[in-house]
């Protein structure tokens, strides 16, 4: 599993789910993104946010190590099932990214991938780029962020 | 914080404005990986790399970037911060010594429809390294309120 010819439309997984602690909502802002609302718990209460929020960038990051610990659970399902697996390349980047509400101190987002479309690269045989959705939802129920991420991985088949 | 400078009236398309620069160590390259992207290529940890040797995690370089963005122009404008990111991309890995440049160009600038005291401003970040190779653009629409009636400016 996990080729490129495995991943199919609409495929959807759960990756996880973080909390955004208001320590680490300080130390991620003051080292990337120190707007005093993402830093200090009374301007935050006096601006647009009413809160301590996390950086829209802390939001992303936390996606990420959460993809990680997924694909590697995915690549070691792999691994116990056949004696090959995929490599994956570096992303080329990622579109229609949008932080739809803020994330405040305490609150717990819950993280899905779904893949949106995949095709083969012309430019690089053997390889395909995926294209999935990545969401994060508040307990409520509420989008908070999502992107299209794009990811490179292997084809079983070769070029 | 003190009055902000840059409102919305003060960004007109074609504008460009040099953001800094800031070299990126090996130890930067694995700390960062280690907390948010900790892919063996990202952390020095063995494993098969496309791109060879140590790189930064795509996210890092965004990341420094919008430290770059916080201290280049936005602690000191009226942002009211951004909906989202239209587009990044990676073109390039970024390597322990690098030394990264970076930039924006706006592209187009627009009132808002709903809201009289509010404007967007769409950029194009260029993250640049030494050898000239581009290692990241963005492209996004920030807002920015607009000056108050009556400033006099």
């Amino acid at each position: 599993m996990t080729f490129f010819e495995d991943y199919a439309e609409g495929d959807s997984h759960e990756i996880g789910t973080h909390v955004f602690e208001a320590d680490e909502i300080v130390a991620f802002a003051s080292a990337w993104d120190p707007h005093p609302f993402h830093v200090d718990a009374d301007e935050a209460r006096k601006s647009l946010f009413g809160g301590l929020c996390a950086s829209g960038w802390h939001t992303a990051c936390a996606w990420m190590r959460l993809n990680v610990a997924f694909q590697r659970r995915l690549l070691a399902d792999a691994r116990a099932a056949a004696d090959t697996s995929p490599a994956t390349g570096p992303s080329p980047g990622f579109t229609d990214l949008v932080w739809k509400q803020p994330v405040y101190a305490g609150e717990r987002l819950t993280f899905r991938n779904t893949v949106c479309s995949k095709r083969r690269l012309a430019s690089c045989p053997g390889w395909g780029l995926v294209t999935l959705r990545a969401e994060g939802f508040k307990d409520d129920g509420t989008l908070a962020f999502a992107f299209d991420g794009k990811m490179m991985v292997e084809c079983r088949e070769g070029a | 914080m003190g009055t902000p400078h840059l409102y919305f009236e003060d960004f007109a398309a074609g504008d460009t404005r040099d953001l800094g620069s800031r070299e990126v160590t090996s130890d930067d390259i694995v700390a960062f990986a280690r907390q948010w992207d900790p892919q063996p290529t990202h952390t020095g940890e063995d494993g098969a790399s496309l791109t060879g040797g140590l790189s930064a995690s795509g996210w890092h370089t965004a990341c420094m970037l919008m430290r770059a963005m916080y201290d280049g122009f936005l602690s000191d404008s009226a942002s009211l911060g951004a909906p989202g990111i239209e587009e990044v991309r990676w073109p390039t890995p970024v390597r322990p010594g690098d030394t990264l440049s970076m930039r924006y160009t706006v592209m187009e600038t627009r009132a808002s429809a709903s809201r009289p005291d509010v404007g967007f401003v769409k950029f194009l970040y260029e993250v640049e390294t030494q050898r000239g190779e581009t290692a990241m653009t963005m492209k996004n629409y920030s807002m920015f309120a607009r000056r108050a009636a009556g400033d006099g400016l």
